[in-house]
């Protein structure tokens, strides 16, 4: 993404996190002790929860919200997301 | 930032809209449900870059937006009690009640604390051991499970001066109720992405099946956006209306099991009251017997003065979708986020308050 991207980006994602209700932000766990994890986002590294999600490993990332991980982010859906967007927008090109 | 910038992506953004021109052929009537769509949409002026053909409402999915005025009142007196500390959320401070607001209330002395997590409440109470610390829990499926592991975690160590208002709501039986009132003439659903992170995708079978609604999870990029409108205007031209994921990175069909499992144990199905839609059965969690030293509202007896409404709010109308925040009176004129007179313009993700930030007039 470069500079010039139309889209309104948030000062910081961890702040959008706390003003609404149901967001949550992908943050990347750098260590786990017990129930805990520090993860890691924009060079900002804070203790969360990962009770909610135990299969959490170190370099995953994570959905956080409100101080809880709610999810582990699956990375091969996230590329195949990706690849149908890019085939959607060459079926544009073809038309 | 990795699993955000490559949704943003500026060029696959306009090829995509483009998509959704060459299939919309017919006026479709799309609802984002969720408050964190509706601010994700305004933000990036989507509204503006689809198609004539294709409209967006808003819905109630705004845990602020739907507290009742009488649940707001009760947290406030709850607030007013001798050596008891309010931990919230800071969306509810100044959301008012019937005759004031959380934030008034703090200046009238009442202790009320802004947390982020409920871990962050029950560090209060860790460290308040002779006062009562109580978390308002408002929140859908997402933060259910955040404040059932709280609860959980207050057993395993003992607090037992913490407890929870338990005003947690449901995101698919709002949607039947609303589809049941039949003032919305639906043609498709973007549904909740974080709700769906816990419930999955399945609970909302029920909408494509009993109401023939497009219904499509999406995720809060502008690009999960468009996808999702794009799998929605596809199912509804062809005319096979189906739940299907657009934000497949952070929702299985079959959800968090970990977190249902915490949700089940902690709480129970109860009816709950929606502000401009009313009590609803089954559409809320209250906690459980097994748990009732940690309900605020079994732990505590507060008297309420009788419940007020707004004069000329239109928040209810505007959380079923039946008018725009600038169909109100109020809008912009009387009510800002400033001095908000209704909660869609307290909350950051109300729908008054989006419009109020972004909407170009």
């Amino acid at each position: 993404m470069t500079a010039a991207s139309p889209w309104v980006k948030p000062s910081s994602p961890i702040s959008v996190e706390r003003k609404t209700m149901c967001l949550a932000v992908p943050v990347k766990v750098v260590s786990i002790e017990g129930n805990e994890a520090d993860v890691e986002i924009g060079g900002v590294k804070r203790r969360v929860s990962i009770m909610l999600t135990p299969e959490a490993k170190v370099g995953d990332y994570v959905l956080l919200h409100t101080g809880y991980a709610i999810n582990v982010i699956d990375e091969a859906e996230a590329q195949e997301t990706l690849k149908i967007l890019e085939e959607m927008a060459s079926l544009d090109e073809i038309h | 930032m990795k699993f955000i910038d490559e949704y943003r992506d500026v060029e696959l953004s306009k090829k995509l809209v483009n998509r959704i021109k060459q299939l919309s052929t017919r006026p479709t009537r799309l609802m984002e449900f969720c408050g964190g769509h509706t601010v994700a949409i305004m933000r990036n002026g989507i509204r503006q870059l689809l198609p004539p053909t294709v409209e967006m409402l808003s819905g109630p999915g705004c845990p602020v937006c739907v507290t009742a005025n009488a649940d707001i009142d009760r947290a406030i007196a709850l607030a007013r009690l001798p050596d008891v500390i309010i931990t919230t959320f800071g969306d509810m401070m100044k959301v008012p009640g019937s005759y004031s607001s959380l934030q008034q209330a703090r200046a009238g002395e009442a202790d009320i604390r802004i947390v982020y997590s409920t871990q962050d409440a029950l560090q209060i109470a860790r460290d308040n051991p002779t006062q009562s610390v109580i978390f308002v829990g408002i929140g859908f499926e997402t933060t259910a499970p955040t404040i059932a592991a709280s609860i959980l975690q207050a057993e395993k160590e003992g607090i037992k001066n913490f407890c929870v208002l338990c005003l947690l709501k449901l995101c698919p039986p709002i949607m039947k109720a609303l589809l049941d009132l039949g003032e919305l003439k639906l043609d498709g659903i973007v549904c909740p992405g974080h709700v769906s992170t816990i419930i999955g995708s399945h609970p909302y079978e029920f909408i494509p099946r009993d109401y023939g609604i497009a219904c499509v999870v999406s995720g809060f990029e502008p690009l999960d956006i468009l996808l999702s409108v794009e799998m929605l205007v596809e199912q509804i031209e062809s005319g096979k209306p189906r739940v299907e994921i657009a934000y497949r990175r952070g929702v299985k069909p079959e959800g968090n099991k970990k977190a249902l499992e915490l949700m089940d144990s902690v709480f129970e199905v109860d009816s709950a009251d929606w502000r401009g839609i009313g009590v609803v059965p089954a559409s809320g969690l209250k906690i459980r017997k097994k748990y009732e030293r940690f309900d605020a509202e079994q732990a505590f007896s507060v008297t309420m003065e009788p419940v007020r409404e707004a004069k000329g709010c239109i928040c209810g109308d505007i959380l079923r979708g039946v008018k725009t925040p600038t169909d109100c009176k109020l809008f912009r004129k009387v009510c800002f986020p400033e001095h908000p007179v209704g909660p869609c313009m307290v909350s950051s993700e109300g729908a008054c308050a989006a419009y109020y930030q972004y909407e170009i007039v």
